[in-house]
């Protein structure tokens, strides 16, 4: 690019001797100095004026030449335009140099008319050669930048070409639906996916967005399509529904935003489409399970409770309607003919309950093992709840026939009716609850209507029974030992297990207090079960080393313990675990528990009996008092009821008492069985009872219920 | 940058002002288009001394080059090299040190299809299509990696370029991660315009005329500058107007005050 010098042509005819070096040299630092300035080189002054020094002495010849060709200056104006002297304003200051000092620096050997015509002509060749030179770089540079930008063009279409293969590839082989529609909604590209979605290409191409209704979908969806379109959202995420080709339903999760041109006016729609027919499928299949109980197929706990809240929280004015439903003697049927019966039973149950219903805003629910609960929305009034609850009872006053075998279903109801004002949904389920429990209390097969007074009665009970496995769990049971003690000697035969409870809110309570209530909900077999094993266990650890005192421990066993096919088994286990001989382990049934009892309820008692275990008739004289029973019942030990004892507690005793007792003793010991005696309370009654043959005395006389240390000290003190 | 749509890259569009295409007129050249003079011309009217600016840079680079060559260096990185017309980098170092490597950065496309045309057959200079504001792709680029030697000291470019980063673009931090890449002994050299010199008014007109190109024109006072030589020391004399940086002849008289209104400074990495 940079000019070299300038290089005159010889080819003049005649070479004059020319003017000496150091006047070029001056004309081309006056040159220089004019030119400089408007020259856009990037050479330095001096070296500009170097460059300049072969301009000039190229003129001096052209000046001179014979024959004068002025023609010989054109390279000149080319040279100095090579040296970026391109700008116009430079011109006259070229011109105007030559015109002023050539002829008076070069001093030719010419006429002073003759050197000015010349000097005149050789500026216009100058002149020609600058505008030439001027004319061709213009069009050069012109040409070249031309070139560049086209060459840009060409390699940034090229980009663009390759990055839209990219994008159209992306577009084509994505997972996800992607359709583009233009403002009017007409579809005008869709990708494979999409296509997949809907079945076919046809059903989606060419046609209107607008043109997919769905019953499914909303209002809103279309809706939040003209919000877009007037420019009131950049763009909006909803689940749609679609018809596909095939007249099925697809499910999408649907993304639409607005395409912009370069001023951001929107030119098209874009659409992101994934399917989730299945997912959703899926997910309302695990909301029918999460909301609806697996063998009757009526809704659950949860979706009972969802419906209730609603339910409660429809605005003031509400009233709602509950019937809490609890199976009598459910219990009895899973025990004795098995889970697989209960289950078919509770199932023949859901189904009458269905039929009960007669409107859409009943509901009925299956919330526990047999407990069920009709929940009616805004009822007209109380007795369209108890007519609901009527209806109930009747459906299930008929035996369910299972296996050829008809049996009976009976349930207890409980009714809330109300305002929802106010009431929140546990209140309102508890409430209900107590009522039927009340209902249960009557009899069952009966329903009773909640009332504030009779819920606050129960509420005890109700909590203690609600409380019961959480109390086993949190260890808030204990055993107290009683001594029971040999009447012959003094000494202690051994104890008996008193399970208490170690309520943290209503302090100790007795086996009164809870025992019925963990027996009426099952609890006992599990508490029973713990009992018998801590008993073993702590007698175990009195029986000394060397022997010299065994004790025994009774534990007493609840009539539903009895019946629990475990019970044999569990015997066995709390003995094996705890090392303690069967012929010191006692078990205590009351008489009443028997009553009744074949041959086959008592089979688990002979196998207890019959691992080594003392059975005890406990309660003895209370009940039927059936001594024929005694015969065949294997029972080695009878305890008398404290009923008996009373009568001898004073000196002299009650005669009659003493020949009952007597009589009782004879016939005990006749049949091989020893007699216990409760209620020992005075000298006098131990003396007596002793001198009538009892065997074992129990009482406050020889010690309350305590801790099992307080048995042990009582066995060192007597040894 | 990375909000523009890598299909529509600056330059490519001839009714659109660029900055290359008007300095070139500026120094003369033809190598514009007519909305690129008509944006010269508004330039040069509000004032006229610009284009004097524009050749005491290519002045000042000439010089700096030598400058670097009589250090020892042969490797010149320019950003922001723009149309190739005359006293190009290449030019002068190869005139000085035979063999000299140059690789010339310019984001516009144009600048560059032009650059890549006038130097073919020149196996010692390249040009990259790069951005000064992504200081990695240039030091990445193929172009660089293959011409220069980043273990060896060389001359960095950044002559008129610097004022067309704002400040939001953290100049001082795009620098010092070229700063990083230098072996010590490499020299930066860095003209910028500024508001400091006579005519202030003119100044800020030619400002506005660089708000209609895609690039707008920053201001900036020698302190300013100061950030932009962390981590070099600055050679004598110093940041100075264009004409005082180590002139072959002391500036005369009658020089245009204009070029008092671009700042030249070269550093030296420690």
């Amino acid at each position: 690019m940079t000019p070299g010098p300038a290089t005159a042509g010889d080819g003049a005819g005649k070479a004059p001797a020319g003017a000496p070096e150091d006047s070029l040299r001056r004309f081309a630092a006056i040159w220089s100095r004019a030119i400089y300035p408007l020259t856009a080189t990037s050479m330095t002054r001096t070296e500009f004026e170097d460059h300049l020094v072969p301009l000039a002495r190229l003129l001096d010849r052209a000046l001179q030449a014979s024959p004068f060709d002025p023609r010989a200056a054109v390279p000149v104006g080319t040279a100095l335009v090579a040296a970026h002297c391109t700008d116009p304003e430079a011109l006259p200051s070229i011109l105007g140099v030559i015109d002023a000092y050539l002829v008076l620096y070069c001093a030719p050997d010419l006429t002073v008319d003759e050197a000015r015509a010349r000097c005149a002509r050789l500026q216009h060749a100058v002149a020609v050669g600058f505008a030439q030179a001027m004319r061709e770089r213009t069009l050069q540079e012109q040409e070249a930048i031309l070139h560049a930008a086209i060459s840009a063009r060409a390699d940034a279409e090229a980009a663009l070409a390759g990055s839209e293969a990219r994008f159209r590839a992306v577009f084509e082989s994505a997972a996800i639906g992607i359709g583009i529609a233009d403002m009017d909604g007409r579809v005008l590209e869709i990708n494979d996916a999409v296509t997949r979605m809907f079945g076919s290409e046809a059903h989606v191409m060419r046609r209107n967005v607008g043109e997919w209704v769905h019953p499914d979908n909303g209002p809103e969806v279309r809706g939040l399509n003209g919000e877009m379109l007037r420019g009131e959202r950049e763009g909006y995420h909803v689940e749609k529904a679609y018809p596909r080709a095939d007249g099925s339903v697809l499910w999408a999760n649907l993304k639409v935003s607005l395409l912009r041109d370069a001023e951001g006016r929107p030119q098209y729609q874009l659409a992101l489409l994934e399917d989730i027919t299945e997912r959703r499928g899926l997910l309302r299949r695990l909301r029918h399970q999460a909301t609806h109980d697996a063998l009757t197929g009526l809704p659950n706990r949860t979706h009972f409770f969802e419906s209730l809240d609603r339910a409660l929280s429809a605005g003031p004015g509400g009233r709602l309607g509950v019937c809490y439903l609890d199976l009598d003697g459910f219990k009895a049927v899973n025990d004795s003919l098995g889970h697989a019966v209960g289950d078919r039973l509770l199932v023949a149950v859901a189904e009458r309950l269905r039929s009960c219903l007669t409107s859409p805003d009943q509901l009925v629910a299956r919330i526990g093992g047999d407990e069920f609960v009709a929940l009616y929305t805004d009822p007209p009034d109380a007795a369209e709840v108890v007519a609901l609850a009527q209806r109930i009872l009747d459906a299930l006053s008929t035996p369910v026939s299972l296996d050829g075998r008809e049996l009976p279903v009976h349930g207890s109801i409980g009714i809330v009716h109300g305002p929802t004002r106010g009431r929140a949904a546990a209140d309102v389920l508890r409430s209900a609850d107590i009522t039927m429990y009340r209902a249960k209390e009557l009899g069952g097969n009966r329903y009773e209507v909640a009332d504030p007074e009779a819920d606050a009665r129960a509420i005890t009970r109700h909590g203690l029974t609600n409380r019961l496995p959480l109390a086993l769990e949190r260890g808030e049971f204990f055993i107290e030992y009683q001594p029971l003690i040999a009447l012959e000697d003094g000494s202690i035969r051994g104890a008996e297990a008193l399970v208490r409870w170690c309520h943290p809110v209503h302090g100790v309570l007795g086996p009164d207090r809870f025992i019925p209530l963990a027996e009426s909900t099952g609890q006992i077999v599990p508490l029973g079960r713990w009992v018998l094993q801590a008993a073993a266990r702590q007698a175990r650890s009195w029986q000394s080393p060397d022997g010299g005192c065994a004790p025994h421990v009774n534990v007493n066993l609840s009539p539903m313990q009895l019946h629990h096919p475990d019970l044999v088994a569990e015997v066995a286990r709390a003995l094996d675990e705890s090392g303690l001989p069967p012929a010191s382990l006692c078990l205590e049934v009351t008489e009443s528990a028997l009553i009744g009892a074949d041959e086959d309820a008592l089979k688990p008692l002979r196998r207890i009996a019959d691992l080594g275990v003392e059975i005890a008739l406990d309660d003895f004289g209370t009940g039927y008092s059936n001594l024929s029973s005694l015969r065949w019942l294997p029972v080695s030990v009878l305890k008398l009821d404290r009923a008996f004892t009373r009568g001898l507690r004073h000196s002299p005793p009650d005669p009659v008492d003493s020949k009952i007792v007597e009589g009782i003793v004879s016939l005990a010991h006749g049949l091989g069985l020893t007699v216990t005696v409760e209620g020992v309370e005075t000298r006098a009654q131990a003396e007596q009872l002793r001198a009538l043959g009892c065997d074992t005395g129990q009482g406050w006389y020889y010690g309350r219920p305590g801790p099992p240390e307080a048995l042990h000290k009582l066995a060192m003190a007597d040894a | 940058m990375t909000d523009r749509p890598s299909w529509a890259p600056p330059g490519i569009d001839p009714t659109v002002p660029s900055v290359s295409r008007i300095y070139d007129y500026f120094l003369g050249g033809s190598h514009n288009f007519e909305a690129d003079r008509e944006a010269a011309r508004v330039a040069i009217q509000a004032f006229p001394g610009i284009p004097k600016i524009g050749q005491a840079n290519r002045a000042v680079m000439r010089r700096a080059v030598r400058f670097a060559v009589d250090r020892g260096i042969t490797q010149f990185l320019d950003i922001g090299s723009g149309i190739p017309t005359f006293g190009n980098v290449h030019e002068v170092a190869q005139a000085a040190s035979p063999g000299a490597k140059v690789v010339y950065v310019d984001n516009d496309p144009v600048a560059v299809a032009h650059s890549r045309a006038v130097l073919e057959g020149n196996d010692e200079a390249t040009v990259v299509m790069a951005d000064l504001r992504d200081p990695r792709s240039i030091l990445e680029a193929p172009e660089t990696r293959a011409m220069l030697d980043l273990r060896r000291p060389m001359a960095l470019m950044l002559v008129a370029v610097v004022h067309f980063l704002s400040d939001e673009e953290r100049p001082a931090e795009i620098i010092a991660t070229l700063r990083d890449a230098l072996a010590p002994g490499s020299v930066m050299v860095v003209t910028h315009a500024t508001m400091d010199g006579p005519t202030p008014q003119g100044q800020r007109g030619a400002q506005q005329v660089y708000q209609r190109t895609t690039t707008p024109l920053i201001m900036r006072t020698r302190e300013q500058l100061e950030p932009f030589f962390d981590g070099f020391e600055l050679v004598e004399p110093g940041v100075v107007p264009l004409p005082y940086w180590r002139p072959d002849t002391p500036p005369a008289d009658d020089d245009d005050p204009a070029v008092l209104h671009g700042l030249a400074g070269v550093g030296l990495k420690r």
